[in-house]
Protein backbone atom coordinates (compact mmCIF):
# COMPACT_ATOMS: atom_id res chain seq x y z
CA UNK A 1 0.00 0.00 0.00
CA UNK A 2 1.23 3.36 -0.87
CA UNK A 3 1.72 6.49 2.16
CA UNK A 4 0.72 9.57 1.02
CA UNK A 5 2.01 12.27 2.99
CA UNK A 6 -1.35 14.52 3.63
CA UNK A 7 0.42 18.16 4.28
CA UNK A 8 -2.64 19.10 6.96
CA UNK A 9 -2.11 16.15 8.67
CA UNK A 10 1.57 16.35 8.52
CA UNK A 11 2.45 12.80 8.53
CA UNK A 12 1.99 10.06 6.00
CA UNK A 13 -1.35 7.67 6.31
CA UNK A 14 -2.16 4.80 3.70
CA UNK A 15 -3.71 5.22 0.73
CA UNK A 16 -6.69 3.70 0.85
CA UNK A 17 -7.63 7.00 3.08
CA UNK A 18 -7.30 9.30 -0.08
CA UNK A 19 -8.96 9.98 -3.54
CA UNK A 20 -7.50 11.01 -5.95
CA UNK A 21 -9.32 14.34 -7.76
CA UNK A 22 -7.92 14.97 -11.27
CA UNK A 23 -5.37 17.72 -12.58
CA UNK A 24 -3.92 20.46 -10.74
CA UNK A 25 -3.45 24.06 -11.47
CA UNK A 26 -6.29 24.18 -13.58
CA UNK A 27 -7.23 27.96 -13.14
CA UNK A 28 -11.27 28.15 -13.71
CA UNK A 29 -12.09 31.67 -16.25
CA UNK A 30 -12.96 34.36 -13.96
CA UNK A 31 -15.64 35.38 -17.16
CA UNK A 32 -17.27 32.01 -17.95
CA UNK A 33 -19.48 33.09 -20.34
CA UNK A 34 -17.24 35.09 -22.40
CA UNK A 35 -14.77 32.08 -22.90
CA UNK A 36 -14.98 30.35 -26.20
CA UNK A 37 -15.81 26.90 -26.99
CA UNK A 38 -12.71 26.08 -27.90
CA UNK A 39 -11.14 27.38 -24.91
CA UNK A 40 -14.13 25.89 -22.69
CA UNK A 41 -13.21 22.49 -24.05
CA UNK A 42 -9.45 23.13 -23.30
CA UNK A 43 -10.42 23.97 -19.67
CA UNK A 44 -12.82 21.52 -19.08
CA UNK A 45 -11.96 18.28 -21.18
CA UNK A 46 -8.14 18.53 -22.10
CA UNK A 47 -5.91 17.36 -19.67
CA UNK A 48 -1.92 16.68 -19.83
CA UNK A 49 -1.63 13.06 -18.97
CA UNK A 50 2.12 12.80 -19.10
CA UNK A 51 4.06 9.80 -18.81
CA UNK A 52 6.12 11.16 -15.76
CA UNK A 53 5.88 13.98 -13.76
CA UNK A 54 2.01 15.24 -13.15
CA UNK A 55 0.80 17.84 -10.32
CA UNK A 56 -2.72 16.25 -9.42
CA UNK A 57 -5.14 17.08 -6.89
CA UNK A 58 -6.00 14.56 -3.99
CA UNK A 59 -8.28 14.77 -1.23
CA UNK A 60 -7.99 13.01 2.30
CA UNK A 61 -11.23 11.61 1.90
CA UNK A 62 -11.22 9.55 4.87
CA UNK A 63 -8.95 11.59 7.50
CA UNK A 64 -8.66 15.41 7.81
CA UNK A 65 -11.27 15.79 4.67
CA UNK A 66 -9.16 18.60 2.63
CA UNK A 67 -8.20 18.90 -0.61
CA UNK A 68 -4.20 19.20 -1.11
CA UNK A 69 -1.42 19.04 -4.44
CA UNK A 70 0.85 16.07 -5.06
CA UNK A 71 3.86 15.69 -7.48
CA UNK A 72 3.36 12.32 -8.83
CA UNK A 73 5.46 10.20 -11.39
CA UNK A 74 3.24 8.07 -13.40
CA UNK A 75 5.84 5.59 -14.78
CA UNK A 76 7.10 4.55 -10.87
CA UNK A 77 3.70 5.92 -9.19
CA UNK A 78 5.93 7.53 -6.73
CA UNK A 79 4.95 10.59 -4.74
CA UNK A 80 7.58 12.88 -5.10
CA UNK A 81 6.21 15.65 -2.88
CA UNK A 82 2.65 17.12 -1.52
CA UNK A 83 1.71 20.78 -0.83
CA UNK A 84 -1.15 22.52 0.54
CA UNK A 85 -4.02 23.83 -2.04
CA UNK A 86 -3.65 26.86 -2.94
CA UNK A 87 0.03 27.30 -2.66
CA UNK A 88 1.90 28.02 -5.96
CA UNK A 89 3.39 24.99 -8.31
CA UNK A 90 6.66 24.55 -6.13
CA UNK A 91 9.36 25.69 -8.28
CA UNK A 92 12.44 22.99 -7.68
CA UNK A 93 11.04 19.12 -6.80
CA UNK A 94 12.95 16.96 -3.77
CA UNK A 95 15.60 14.95 -5.67
CA UNK A 96 15.70 17.04 -8.85
CA UNK A 97 19.18 16.74 -10.74
CA UNK A 98 19.64 20.39 -11.77
CA UNK B 1 -46.03 31.01 17.99
CA UNK B 2 -46.83 27.80 17.98
CA UNK B 3 -43.61 26.74 16.33
CA UNK B 4 -42.03 28.12 19.61
CA UNK B 5 -43.67 26.34 21.62
CA UNK B 6 -43.65 23.62 20.36
CA UNK B 7 -39.52 24.28 20.08
CA UNK B 8 -39.41 24.51 23.91
CA UNK B 9 -41.45 21.85 24.97
CA UNK B 10 -39.41 19.86 22.78
CA UNK B 11 -36.67 20.85 24.37
CA UNK B 12 -38.09 20.04 28.00
CA UNK B 13 -39.17 16.48 27.29
CA UNK B 14 -38.40 14.45 24.06
CA UNK B 15 -41.24 13.66 22.81
CA UNK B 16 -39.71 10.58 20.86
CA UNK B 17 -38.31 7.89 22.55
CA UNK B 18 -34.74 6.77 22.08
CA UNK B 19 -33.80 3.57 20.76
CA UNK B 20 -30.05 3.42 20.46
CA UNK B 21 -28.90 0.92 17.71
CA UNK B 22 -27.20 -2.18 18.77
CA UNK B 23 -27.50 -1.01 22.81
CA UNK B 24 -25.86 -3.32 25.23
CA UNK B 25 -24.35 -5.56 22.34
CA UNK B 26 -20.79 -7.47 23.47
CA UNK B 27 -18.94 -9.77 22.82
CA UNK B 28 -15.53 -11.29 24.40
CA UNK B 29 -12.69 -12.94 22.82
CA UNK B 30 -8.96 -14.02 24.16
CA UNK B 31 -7.44 -10.87 24.74
CA UNK B 32 -10.09 -8.27 23.14
CA UNK B 33 -13.50 -7.06 24.56
CA UNK B 34 -16.42 -5.14 22.27
CA UNK B 35 -19.23 -3.58 24.11
CA UNK B 36 -21.53 -0.78 23.01
CA UNK B 37 -20.88 2.22 24.10
CA UNK B 38 -24.33 4.07 25.81
CA UNK B 39 -25.68 6.93 24.04
CA UNK B 40 -23.53 10.30 24.15
CA UNK B 41 -24.26 13.87 23.05
CA UNK B 42 -22.25 14.78 19.80
CA UNK B 43 -21.88 17.91 17.26
CA UNK B 44 -19.63 18.33 14.34
CA UNK B 45 -17.74 21.71 14.59
CA UNK B 46 -16.87 23.83 11.97
CA UNK B 47 -15.06 27.07 12.93
CA UNK B 48 -11.73 29.49 11.78
CA UNK B 49 -8.74 29.92 13.85
CA UNK B 50 -10.41 33.33 15.44
CA UNK B 51 -13.20 31.49 17.01
CA UNK B 52 -11.08 28.86 18.55
CA UNK B 53 -10.35 30.07 21.64
CA UNK B 54 -14.30 31.84 22.04
CA UNK B 55 -15.43 28.50 21.66
CA UNK B 56 -12.71 26.27 23.57
CA UNK B 57 -14.35 28.59 26.55
CA UNK B 58 -17.83 28.01 25.73
CA UNK B 59 -17.56 24.24 25.80
CA UNK B 60 -15.43 23.77 28.53
CA UNK B 61 -12.56 21.83 26.71
CA UNK B 62 -10.18 23.51 24.53
CA UNK B 63 -10.21 22.20 21.02
CA UNK B 64 -6.91 20.90 20.00
CA UNK B 65 -5.29 22.33 17.44
CA UNK B 66 -2.62 19.70 16.35
CA UNK B 67 -3.21 16.70 14.32
CA UNK B 68 -4.11 13.90 15.15
CA UNK B 69 -4.82 14.95 18.73
CA UNK B 70 -7.75 15.24 21.26
CA UNK B 71 -8.35 16.79 24.62
CA UNK B 72 -10.49 15.66 27.22
CA UNK B 73 -12.34 17.41 30.47
CA UNK B 74 -15.03 16.78 32.74
CA UNK B 75 -16.59 13.47 30.72
CA UNK B 76 -16.24 15.56 27.36
CA UNK B 77 -13.73 14.96 24.46
CA UNK B 78 -13.03 16.83 21.67
CA UNK B 79 -11.11 15.24 18.77
CA UNK B 80 -9.27 17.23 16.11
CA UNK B 81 -10.62 15.49 12.65
CA UNK B 82 -9.81 18.49 10.02
CA UNK B 83 -8.01 21.81 10.02
CA UNK B 84 -11.28 23.51 11.09
CA UNK B 85 -12.95 20.58 12.12
CA UNK B 86 -13.87 18.88 15.60
CA UNK B 87 -15.55 16.22 16.75
CA UNK B 88 -17.07 17.05 20.39
CA UNK B 89 -18.53 14.24 22.34
CA UNK B 90 -19.94 14.55 25.61
CA UNK B 91 -20.94 11.16 27.91
CA UNK B 92 -22.69 12.96 30.58
CA UNK B 93 -25.55 14.31 29.25
CA UNK B 94 -24.58 18.15 28.94
CA UNK B 95 -25.71 19.27 25.63
CA UNK B 96 -22.94 20.94 23.68
CA UNK B 97 -24.89 22.31 21.36
CA UNK B 98 -26.38 24.36 23.60
CA UNK B 99 -23.21 25.44 25.11
CA UNK B 100 -22.52 26.56 21.43
CA UNK B 101 -25.57 28.21 20.65
CA UNK B 102 -24.50 30.93 23.24
CA UNK B 103 -21.13 31.56 20.93
CA UNK B 104 -21.69 34.74 18.98
CA UNK B 105 -18.18 34.15 17.34
CA UNK B 106 -18.72 32.77 13.70
CA UNK B 107 -18.75 28.54 14.00
CA UNK B 108 -20.84 25.81 12.42
CA UNK B 109 -22.42 23.45 14.94
CA UNK B 110 -24.36 20.46 14.14
CA UNK B 111 -26.22 18.26 16.11
CA UNK B 112 -24.74 14.25 15.41
CA UNK B 113 -25.52 12.89 19.01
CA UNK B 114 -27.76 10.14 17.22
CA UNK B 115 -26.04 10.01 14.04
CA UNK B 116 -23.21 8.10 15.53
CA UNK B 117 -22.76 4.63 17.62
CA UNK B 118 -19.44 4.51 19.77
CA UNK B 119 -17.86 0.45 20.10
CA UNK B 120 -15.57 0.10 22.85
CA UNK B 121 -12.63 -2.20 21.61
CA UNK B 122 -10.79 -2.84 24.95
CA UNK B 123 -7.68 -5.67 25.26
CA UNK B 124 -4.37 -6.74 25.18
CA UNK B 125 -5.07 -7.44 21.28
CA UNK B 126 -7.44 -4.14 20.67
CA UNK B 127 -4.79 -2.55 18.09
CA UNK B 128 -4.60 -5.87 16.29
CA UNK B 129 -8.26 -6.14 16.27
CA UNK B 130 -9.10 -2.87 14.68
CA UNK B 131 -5.95 -3.14 12.51
CA UNK B 132 -7.64 -6.03 10.91
CA UNK B 133 -9.82 -3.38 9.10
CA UNK B 134 -8.29 -0.13 9.33
CA UNK B 135 -4.45 0.70 7.32
CA UNK B 136 -3.31 3.21 10.19
CA UNK B 137 -0.18 2.24 11.97
CA UNK B 138 -1.46 1.70 15.91
CA UNK B 139 1.53 1.56 17.42
CA UNK B 140 1.64 3.37 20.83
CA UNK B 141 4.65 5.44 19.14
CA UNK B 142 2.47 6.39 16.06
CA UNK B 143 -0.85 6.49 17.55
CA UNK B 144 -0.40 7.22 21.27
CA UNK B 145 -3.27 7.26 24.12
CA UNK B 146 -5.40 10.59 23.08
CA UNK B 147 -4.61 10.11 19.99
CA UNK B 148 -7.92 10.72 17.50
CA UNK B 149 -8.33 10.10 13.85
CA UNK B 150 -11.10 9.85 11.13
CA UNK B 151 -10.19 6.50 9.23
CA UNK B 152 -11.31 3.57 7.56
CA UNK B 153 -12.46 0.01 8.82
CA UNK B 154 -13.23 -2.10 6.10
CA UNK B 155 -15.55 -0.50 4.37
CA UNK B 156 -16.98 2.21 6.28
CA UNK B 157 -15.81 6.03 7.38
CA UNK B 158 -15.10 5.93 11.48
CA UNK B 159 -13.60 8.04 13.87
CA UNK B 160 -10.74 6.40 16.20
CA UNK B 161 -9.69 7.55 19.41
CA UNK B 162 -7.36 6.00 21.92
CA UNK B 163 -8.61 6.09 25.29
CA UNK B 164 -6.04 4.13 26.86
CA UNK B 165 -3.00 2.41 25.83
CA UNK B 166 -5.05 -1.06 25.70
CA UNK B 167 -8.66 0.64 25.00
CA UNK B 168 -10.16 2.35 21.88
CA UNK B 169 -13.30 4.32 21.21
CA UNK B 170 -14.84 3.24 17.37
CA UNK B 171 -17.18 6.15 16.04
CA UNK B 172 -19.16 5.00 13.36
CA UNK B 173 -22.89 5.76 11.63
CA UNK B 174 -25.47 4.60 12.93
CA UNK B 175 -26.67 2.91 9.78
CA UNK B 176 -22.91 1.40 9.40
CA UNK B 177 -23.07 0.23 13.02
CA UNK B 178 -24.54 -3.46 12.22
CA UNK B 179 -21.44 -3.98 9.81
CA UNK B 180 -18.75 -2.45 11.89
CA UNK B 181 -19.63 -4.67 14.82
CA UNK B 182 -20.05 -7.27 13.09
CA UNK B 183 -16.53 -7.26 11.75
CA UNK B 184 -14.98 -5.97 14.73
CA UNK B 185 -16.27 -9.44 16.16
CA UNK B 186 -14.91 -11.62 13.34
CA UNK B 187 -11.60 -9.37 13.86
CA UNK B 188 -11.77 -10.02 17.45
CA UNK B 189 -12.13 -14.17 16.75
CA UNK B 190 -8.65 -13.84 14.34
CA UNK B 191 -6.91 -11.55 16.91
CA UNK B 192 -7.66 -14.39 19.96
CA UNK B 193 -6.51 -17.33 17.55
Amino acid sequence: MLLIRCPYCEEERPELEFRNAGEAHIARSADMAATSDDDFEKFFFIRSNPKGIIYERWRHMHGCARFFNAVRDTVSDRFLMTYKAGEPKPAKLPGASE
Amino acid sequence: MAKAAAKKSAAAAPSVERRPALIGQELSATGVALAVLPPAERISLRAPDASVAALSKALGVTLPRKPKTSAARAGRTALWLGPDEWLVIDEVGRDPLADCAEVTVLHSAVGISHRNVAISVTGPAAAATINSGCPQDLSLDAFPVGAASRTILGKVEIVLLRTASDAFRVECWRSFSDYVFLFLSEAARDAAA
